[in-house]
């Protein structure tokens, strides 16, 4: 079932809001929704939650055979698959544009980037690697899945750390997690994602992290993710409004800020919950 | 008041046995005993509520995705033209129709013109769980309006259904509070869906971000802090 557009009243209001400075959560234009972290019980098990919208992910891995052209390499493999439980316009089995659209997001700022170092997760090259996977659930949509999809992920990928294993010529010994302390993986770079909608009416200032009313009314999403050293990831505009290039530049300049406050947030919160487990005894 | 879980017997007995939403009556034929009380069962998982009496009935929870019932006022949005008719989307599985002679004043000549997405305030007049709804614009004993119809302006709040059932509750505190700060319409449609109107858009920012504070869903704020929520923007 299509979602049904937005009823006429919804879309003047909005509209109108947005030609007096207002937005109907009360924010600033470039403001983004408070965000909040939780973890869970195992390592690698995050809930992200951008406002309303909440998305739950976490990081499995395994020893596998490695693929013959690759022997040096581990691989990483995200799943994420949206259902109903997120918003009653998702069906199973059928991808809609959006969902498609955060699926290859998704698979260029954590693969494609190269943030998890594949070399790393090599045990016995030609025989025995690493694969990571990354499973996503969404769980609310309330506007801007795919930045909180791609928070959650990098935010599972820092806090997951693999068995320890230990390679003696041919033979590989794992040991568990009570025996000695799992490493955690080595990451390149940290790339988080920000979404702006602007609008068919140019006049009107372009918004970060839209609600679902302003995502559905939109004349246009670019997306960009980049690192906390101003390097840019993934820069994707599909359609939508011509945009002018200062205009893009000033987006670019406000995402690297934020991007800077974010990664200090969740180092912050990750420093926090370190804290709170008994991983090592020293 | 316990907590009951679907497919719960619920010790529910009276002459005059009504029941309210989340309950369902199991037929049972059995050909060697006589059942006097037929068995209830909770359909829904929430509270199970009676009356002083005993003789009504029912479970109260909360959820968001609406399930239509006869008799009740939803706002929906027309999707499509059909034929003498419309189809509106009230938030539930199937879309509802809405026939074009089902207003006040209507008649083969004069129908109203409704564009796809207005906004209609309408009663359910017919739901079963395997049809698609009907809805009508119009009181069914007076045959008239009664504020059913179109809607105009405004916005609309989505929330969860909970809160719409406390919302016509007079004794809530929320709506006479909204009142005595704004000047206010308001139209409370029960499958989820609160249409605002107000002076202009900063009032009406505030009364949406009031109606989503005070949502037992999210944060259900007491009236102290809807009132510091609103003073304090």
């Amino acid at each position: 079932m299509r979602p049904p557009s937005p009823s006429i009243p919804e879309k003047d209001f909005l509209f109108s809001a947005l030609k007096q400075g207002l937005r109907l959560d009360g924010r600033e234009f470039l403001e983004t929704r408070p965000v909040t972290l939780t973890f869970g019980p195992e390592l690698g098990w995050v809930e992200c939650s951008l406002g309303k919208t909440r998305v739950l992910t976490q990081v499995d891995a395994k020893m596998v055979k490695p693929p013959p052209e690759r022997p040096f390499e581990g691989f990483i493999t995200i799943h994420s698959e949206l259902s109903p439980m997120a918003s009653s316009e998702f069906e199973l089995g059928r991808p809609s544009e959006e969902e498609v659209m955060i699926t290859r997001m998704l698979d260029k700022v954590i693969r494609r980037s190269d943030v998890v170092d594949k070399e790393s997760l090599c045990i016995l090259s030609g025989q025995r690697v690493w694969h990571l996977r990354l499973n996503v659930h969404c769980l609310s949509d309330s506007g801007n899945l795919l930045d909180c999809v791609c928070l959650a992920g990098i935010v599972a990928l820092k806090h997951f750390r693999r068995p320890d294993v230990e390679v003696v010529g041919e033979d590989v010994t794992v040991h568990p997690p009570t025996f000695r302390a799992p490493i955690p993986l080595s990451l390149h770079h940290n790339p988080y994602c920000f979404t702006f909608a602007f609008f068919s009416d140019t006049s009107l200032n372009p918004v970060l992290d839209p609600n679902l009313l302003e995502q559905r009314l939109n004349g246009g999403l670019i997306s960009i993710a980049l690192n906390a050293q101003r390097e840019l990831c993934v820069v994707q505009k599909s359609g939508g409004v011509p945009l002018e290039p200062g205009d893009i530049l000033k987006i670019v300049n406000v995402a690297a800020v934020k991007a800077k406050d974010l990664d200090a947030f969740v180092e912050s919160r990750l420093q926090e919950d370190w804290e709170g487990r008994k991983i090592e005894i020293r | 008041m316990s907590i009951v879980l679907p497919g719960e017997r619920v010790p529910a007995q009276h002459v005059n046995l009504k029941l309210g939403p989340g309950l369902l009556q199991a037929s049972n034929v059995s050909s060697s005993t006589n059942r006097t009380s037929p068995s209830i069962f909770a359909t829904r998982a929430g509270s199970l509520n009676h009356s002083a009496n005993g003789s009504k009935w029912w479970v109260e929870n909360n959820a968001r995705r609406y399930v239509p019932a006869a008799q009740e006022s939803v706002i929906g949005v027309v999707v499509q033209k059909q034929g003498e008719g419309f189809r509106v989307d009230i938030g539930s599985a199937h879309s509802a129709n809405l026939d074009g002679l089902a207003f006040e004043g209507a008649t083969k000549r004069n129908k109203p013109n409704l564009k796809v997405g207005s906004l209609i305030y309408a009663r359910v007049s017919l739901a079963h769980k395997d049809m698609e709804p009907e809805l009508e614009c119009f009181d069914a004993q007076s045959r008239k309006a009664e504020g059913f119809g179109e809607l105009k302006g405004g916005f609309l709040v989505r929330c969860s259904l909970r809160l719409c059932r406390q919302l016509l509750d007079p004794k809530h505190f929320l709506l006479p509070l909204l009142g005595s700060l704004f000047p206010l319409e308001i139209a409370v449609g029960l499958n989820g869906r609160l249409w605002i109107n107000s002076q202009d858009a900063k009032c009406i920012i505030a009364i949406a971000r009031a109606i989503e504070a005070a949502d037992p869903d999210a944060q259900g704020m007491g009236e102290d802090d809807v009132r510091t929520l609103l003073e304090h923007p």
